[in-house]
């Protein structure tokens, strides 16, 4: 029996279907357990994916992790989960370590893959510059699964929701507030990501960057020294110090390719790199290479791409 | 505030990764340990700058060999007060908790911190692991800590944002960037982290949930097809027939 914890207050995440068809590969018996605001109708069709009952706790916001431990906790001692599975996400990173010391049950951070056959599973490892194999040797075990890993699949019908309440007791912590800017593709979730680093020489030029994402329907990221010097928010920041991407396609514009920064972003399926110096090491990581002049080639590409769209339908 | 600051050892960003024995271990020939920039740059940093306004205690803790002892000077030269290492090659992020939350019970700190991640493992495993075995309130990704009393103030990522959250101490709390600025530890601060106390304790016995079975590196990448810098729609087709990602 396989027990999900998905984050339901905004919604069904791609996240959150990624971690559902994970647990179906895994067990014909998934039961999701999640809190927050998602209705009944929106929730059973979980089932789609895999689930065969989702449980939801609507007194819990999601945002304590020692509450989301004991809730988990109870629920995977009433179902008798031996495996429970997390998106490793800002929730999953908060409460799955939690849910280990309590269910004495060893933690897959991270996992890129289903099992392999001996039972281990794949991690990225060195900031993506390796990956590892991790072996359990619990009789229960946790998996959190890094976004974009896998695709959702389809695998039944519409399941049965049921609400519950009781096991998660009180909050410690107190939210003051909440900012979140609006219209914004969250970057860890993001299938296409335009980048730009010291190439790009102001932060008054960004406006072409995020051109080209719009068009695109990219989420935007940026170099470490780009966020240092107050150019763009910190939570772009990518790399090994940064957030840990793997898009379907990152576009890199101004960006010299040093190691820490390929370390966040080496998962990536295509890369694809603008750089005036057709030196820069970031072209060895590359599929597609422009050597060019990002100030011509970003609205270039962005013109191109809205052609390209105006044929799809 | 009495702070505890639980620092790893991570291979310098610019180290070549290799393994050896079959895949089965880290090569660590020729790779130099730094201290992990997250605990370094963030928990440390924001512990010190705490410690400096309001007045306090700087204890920081590493589950390591006589070999990472490197990296607890840098720690105190940088002006933490005395440190801690529990002697133990550390296996798993569970093996690590469990030292650090078993020494920490009986102590009084009112904060623990770590980093978010380490950059070896990145598993952001071993703060939510001292808290829950301490049955202590956790505040993951913190990017900004302000102290007043025994009331916490925080910053913290969102999916898409930021959140502002209280908590009590005592607490326990992973760093992100934006919490504080890294320090370059002066001739002073590496003089005196000479002379400061250092406790070595033995471990507990733990028993491993987790190990590596193997490691491998990733497929090289085929060489870079070249797009002339005029002709975008070429790029555009290719990503769109060959690549298939848009
Ligand atoms: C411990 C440590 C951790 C680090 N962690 C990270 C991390 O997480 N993420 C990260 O990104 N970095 C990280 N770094 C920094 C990293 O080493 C590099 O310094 C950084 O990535 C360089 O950023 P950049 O490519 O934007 O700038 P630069 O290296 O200055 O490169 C700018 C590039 O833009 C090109 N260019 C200039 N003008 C144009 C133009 N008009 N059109 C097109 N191209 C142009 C140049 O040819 C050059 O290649 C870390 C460093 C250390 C020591």
């Amino acid at each position: 029996m396989v027990l999900v914890y998905i984050n339901s207050t905004t919604g069904l995440s791609k996240a959150a279907l990624e971690t559902v068809t994970y647990g179906k590969k895994l067990s014909g018996d998934v039961t999701v357990i999640t809190n927050g605001a998602a209705s009944n109708e929106q929730l059973a069709q979980l089932g789609e994916y895999g689930a065969s009952r989702v449980l939801v706790d609507r007194s819990v916001n999601g945002e304590d992790p020692q509450q989301l431990a004991r809730l988990i906790a109870g629920v995977a001692d009433q179902v008798s989960a031996s495996t429970v599975i997390f998106s490793h996400d800002i929730y999953g990173k908060a409460v799955a370590p939690r849910l280990s010391v309590r269910m004495k049950a060893g933690l897959v951070a991270g996992a890129i893959a289903i099992p392999e056959a001996d039972g281990s599973v794949k991690v990225n490892v060195f900031s993506g510059k390796a990956a590892g194999f991790v072996k359990v040797a619990s009789s229960k075990q946790i998996i959190s699964l890094l976004p974009n890993s896998i695709q959702p699949e389809k695998a039944g019908n519409a399941c049965e929701v049921a609400e519950i309440s009781g096991l998660a007791g009180e909050s410690a912590i107190t939210i003051l507030e909440t900012k979140k800017p609006e219209g914004n593709i969250p970057l860890p979730e993001a299938e296409l990501v335009v980048s730009a680093g010291r190439g790009l020489k102001g932060p008054e030029n960004w406006g072409m960057v995020e051109d080209l994402a719009e068009a695109l329907g990219a989420a935007t990221a940026c170099s470490r020294p780009v966020a240092d010097i107050g150019w763009r928010p910190h939570h772009e920041h990518v790399g090994q110090t940064g957030v840990a991407i793997r898009p379907n396609l990152y576009i890199a514009a101004g960006i010299s390719g040093a190691i820490q920064h390929l370390a966040g972003v080496n998962g990536s399926k295509v890369i694809v790199v603008i750089n005036t110096d057709s030196e820069a090491p970031f072209f060895k990581a590359a599929d597609y290479g422009v050597v060019g002049d990002a100030f011509e080639v970003i609205p270039r590409l962005t013109e191109a791409v809205k052609r390209f769209k105006a044929t799809q339908h | 505030m009495n702070i505890l600051v639980c620092i790893s050892k991570a291979p310098d960003t610019t180290s070549k990764i290799a393994f050896t024995n079959n895949s089965t271990q880290f090569d660590e020939n020729g790779v130099q340990y730094i201290v992990n920039p997250y605990d370094e740059w963030y928990a440390l940093v924001r512990a010190l700058e705490l410690k400096e306004s309001i007045g306090g205690n700087v204890t920081i803790i590493t589950v390591g060999t006589t070999a990472d002892e490197a990296i607890i000077r840098k720690a105190l030269a940088i002006g933490a007060d005395e440190a801690v290492r529990i002697d133990a090659d550390p296996k798993d992020a569970y093996f690590v908790a469990m030292q650090i939350s078993s020494y920490a019970k009986s102590k009084g700190f009112d904060i623990v911190m770590t980093g978010k991640e380490t950059i070896n493992y990145n598993g952001s495993q071993v703060g939510g692991m001292i808290a829950e075995a301490m049955d202590l309130p956790f505040v993951s990704l913190a990017t900004k800590l302000d102290a007043s009393g025994s009331k916490l103030t925080l910053e913290r990522e969102i999916v898409g944002g930021v959140q502002v959250v209280e908590v009590q101490t005592p607490a326990v709390i992973s760093c992100a960037k934006g919490m504080a600025e890294q320090r370059i530890p002066n001739m002073r601060g590496i003089m005196a982290a000479r002379t400061k106390p250092l406790t070595v304790i033995p471990a507990e016995t733990v028993e491993d949930l987790t190990s590596y079975a193997s490691y491998s590196m990733p497929n090289a990448k085929s060489s870079v097809k070249m797009i002339d810098p005029s002709n975008m729609d070429e790029l555009v087709a290719l990503l769109h027939n060959e690549a298939k990602v848009i």
